[in-house]
C-alpha cells in the first residue's frame, strides 16, 4: 500500500502547478479516504484504488490547480486548455510569417517616406501603428480568436489610424509629438484584448498581460543587445570594403529587425523557451533596494535645499520617468511575489522606495502647479501633469494598501486587485492623450 | 439524480464556506460534510476541493494552519476570517433570490414545474 502510495505522490508531483505542500495536503486526504474505506471492509488494495479515483484524474486536476496557481506555473511552462494538443512546432511559423511581414511594412514605409533622408511628421506620428497591429495579429493567430472577436480587436487600431490622420494639424505642432509618444502606450493596451483571448474581465488574466509586459521587455532588451554588438562588428568588417555598403546594410537590417525584435520577443516569452528562467525576481532583488537608497537620499536633498530652487520646467517630465520606473518595479516585485508569501523585508524596502517617491513627486508637483497658475496650461505640461497625477494615486493607493499588508491587515491578493483594476486608467489616460489633447489645444 | 456540473460549482463556494462558518476544518472532513448534508447527492472529485481552498485562502477568506492532532495525522485546517464570512452573506443573499425566484415560478411547493401552454 505505501508504494501505491508513493507512486501516486510522485505522479502528482510531476506537474509544475502543485508544490510539495500541496501534495503533502492531498496525501493526508488520500490516506483519511483509505482509512474510512477500510474501515468499511475494503482490502487495502480496492481502498487504495478506490480513494485514488475519487481523488480526479491527475491531469484535470493538475490542471486546476494550474488555474488557481498561475504564478507557478508562468515560471515553467505554458498554460494549455483542455484538450489543446501541443502546438510548439507549428507556432514558431505564425511567428515567422507574422515578424516577416511587420519587416517587409516598416521597409515599405521606409521607402514611402524616404527615410532616413526624410523624417517627414506623418512617419513619427504613425509609429506606433507600424509594429503593435502586427503583435495583435501575432495573438489573434495564437490564441484562435473568433470573427467577432478580430473585429474587437482590430477596432482600436483602425480608430487610431484614422484619428492621427485626418486630425489637421499645424506644423511643429507638439500635440502632434505627444500623440506619437503616447499611441503606442495606448495601443500596448489593444494588444491586450487578443493576448487574453478576447476577453478583458479575467483578473488573472489581466496579471498574466502584466507579467508578460514585463518579461517582454527584458527579451527585447536582450535581442536589443545583441543585436547591436552584431550590427557594430558587421560595420567593423564591411567598412574597409566600402562604407556605402556597410551603409546599406544598416537602412536594410536596422528597422527590420526592431519592428522583428518585438514579435520574436512575444514568441519567446510565450514559448518560454527556460532561457531566461523568470528573470523579474533578480532584477527586482537588486533594483529595489538601489532605488530606495537613492531616492531617500534624493527626497532629502531636495527637502532641506528647497525644491523650488532645482526646478525647471523639464523637471516635470523627470519624475514621470521615475514614476514610471518605481511602478515598474512594483508591478516586477509583484508579478514575480508568490501571494501567499508572509510579508517580509523586500516588501518594506519596496514601500520606501515608493513613499520617497512620493515625498519628492509631491514636492515638485506643488511647484508645477504653482508655474501653470502663472504661465497657464500648455499641451506639453498638460500632458506631463495628467500622468503625473495618474501614477501619483496609483502609487499612493498602493504605498497605503501595502502598509496594510505589512501590518497584516490584508492579503496580497487586494494588492493584485488594485493593480489589475487600475489598467483600464493608464490606457483610458493615454488614448485621452491621443483622441482629445489635440482637440482641446486646436491641434498646436 | 445527478446534479448538473454547472450547479455543483456554483454552490461550492458558498458550501465550503457555510462548512467552514461551523467552525474550522480540514479537507478530507470538508468533503465527508458536503456528502453528508446532501445525502450523498452531491459528488465532487475530491481533489478539486483544494484548488477551492487555496483560491478562498488567497481572496483573505480562509486562514490555513498546519496541525497534528493528538492522534491523527498533520493535516491543513482552515478557518473563515471576516471577509469570508461577508462573503457567505452575500452568496446567502443571491442563493435566496434565486431560489425564491424558483419557488414562485414552480408553485411555492417544490412540485414540478408547472409549463404554460404543456399538458
Amino acid at each position: 500500500m505505501e508504494t501505491q502510495i508513493s507512486e501516486w505522490r510522485a505522479y502528482v508531483s510531476r506537474s509544475p502547478a502543485v508544490d510539495g505542500a500541496d501534495v503533502d495536503e492531498l496525501e493526508a486526504h488520500l490516506r483519511d479516504q483509505i482509512d474510512e474505506l477500510r474501515t468499511a471492509g475494503l482490502s487495502a488494495d480496492e481502498a487504495v484504488l478506490v480513494a485514488v479515483k475519487r481523488m480526479g484524474d491527475v491531469d484535470s486536476l493538475s490542471r486546476e490547480f494550474a488555474r488557481e496557481h498561475r504564478g507557478r506555473l508562468w515560471k515553467q511552462l505554458v498554460l494549455r486548455g483542455e484538450d489543446e494538443p501541443a502546438r510548439d512546432a507549428g507556432d514558431w511559423r505564425t511567428m515567422l510569417v507574422v515578424a516577416v511581414a511587420a519587416a517587409v511594412t516598416i521597409h515599405l514605409v521606409r521607402l514611402a517616406a524616404g527615410f532616413p533622408e526624410e523624417l517627414p511628421a506623418w512617419l513619427v506620428r504613425n509609429a506606433g501603428l507600424f509594429v503593435l497591429p502586427f503583435l495583435a495579429t501575432y495573438f489573434g493567430l495564437r490564441r484562435g480568436l473568433g470573427a467577432r472577436q478580430w473585429l474587437l480587436a482590430a477596432t482600436p487600431f483602425v480608430v487610431a489610424a484614422l484619428l492621427v490622420n485626418l486630425y489637421p494639424w499645424r506644423a511643429d505642432s507638439d500635440t502632434e509629438l505627444l500623440v506619437a509618444a503616447h499611441l503606442p502606450v495606448a495601443l500596448w493596451f489593444a494588444v491586450a484584448y487578443p493576448y487574453m483571448g478576447g476577453s478583458l474581465r479575467s483578473r488573472e488574466a489581466r496579471m498574466d498581460f502584466v507579467r508578460f509586459t514585463g518579461e517582454w521587455v527584458i527579451y527585447y532588451v536582450l535581442i536589443a543587445l545583441g543585436g547591436g554588438v552584431l550590427m557594430g562588428l558587421t560595420m567593423a568588417i564591411l567598412e574597409p570594403i566600402g562604407p556605402e555598403l556597410a551603409e546599406h546594410v544598416i537602412v536594410w537590417v536596422l528597422p527590420a529587425g526592431v519592428v522583428g525584435a518585438a514579435i520574436v520577443a512575444a514568441w519567446l516569452v510565450e514559448s518560454k523557451q527556460q532561457v531566461v528562467e523568470n528573470m523579474a525576481p533578480v532584477l527586482t532583488m537588486i533594483f529595489t533596494p538601489l532605488f530606495a537608497v537613492m531616492l531617500t537620499v534624493a527626497a532629502l536633498t531636495y527637502a532641506l535645499t528647497g525644491a523650488g530652487g532645482a526646478f525647471d520646467r523639464e523637471l516635470l517630465g523627470t519624475f514621470d520617468a521615475l514614476l514610471v520606473v518605481v511602478l515598474g518595479l512594483v508591478l516586477y516585485a509583484m508579478s514575480a511575489r508568490d501571494p501567499m508569501r508572509p510579508p517580509g523585508p523586500m516588501d518594506r524596502v519596496q514601500l520606501v522606495a515608493i513613499a520617497a517617491a512620493l515625498v519628492l513627486d509631491l514636492m515638485v508637483l506643488g511647484t508645477m502647479v504653482v508655474r501653470i497658475g502663472d504661465l497657464g496650461f500648455t499641451p506639453n505640461r498638460t500632458a506631463a501633469l495628467g500622468l503625473n497625477l495618474v501614477l501619483l494615486v496609483n502609487l499612493a493607493a498602493a504605498a497605503w494598501l501595502l502598509l496594510r499588508f505589512l501590518r497584516g491587515q490584508l492579503t496580497f491578493h487586494r494588492l493584485e486587485r488594485w493593480q489589475t483594476g487600475y489598467l483600464p486608467v493608464f490606457a483610458g489616460w493615454a488614448a485621452a492623450v491621443v483622441a482629445l489633447l489635440p482637440l482641446a489645444f486646436a491641434f498646436t | 439524480m445527478h446534479i448538473d456540473k454547472d450547479l455543483v460549482a456554483a454552490s461550492a463556494t458558498p458550501m465550503v464556506l457555510a462548512i467552514l462558518a461551523e467552525g474550522e476544518s480540514y479537507g478530507y472532513a470538508i468533503l465527508r460534510r458536503v456528502r453528508e448534508l446532501s445525502g450523498g447527492e452531491l459528488e465532487w472529485t475530491d481533489g478539486m476541493l483544494y484548488p477551492l481552498l487555496h483560491r478562498l485562502r488567497r481572496l483573505g477568506y480562509v486562514t490555513t494552519e498546519w496541525r497534528t492532532p493528538p492522534e491523527g495525522r498533520r493535516r491543513k485546517y482552515y478557518a473563515i476570517t471576516g471577509d469570508g464570512r461577508a462573503a457567505l452573506a452575500e452568496h446567502q443573499r443571491q442563493w435566496a433570490t434565486v431560489t425564491r425566484a424558483l419557488r414562485d415560478l414552480w408553485g411555492g411547493h417544490g412540485l414540478l414545474p408547472a409549463i404554460p401552454g404543456g399538458v
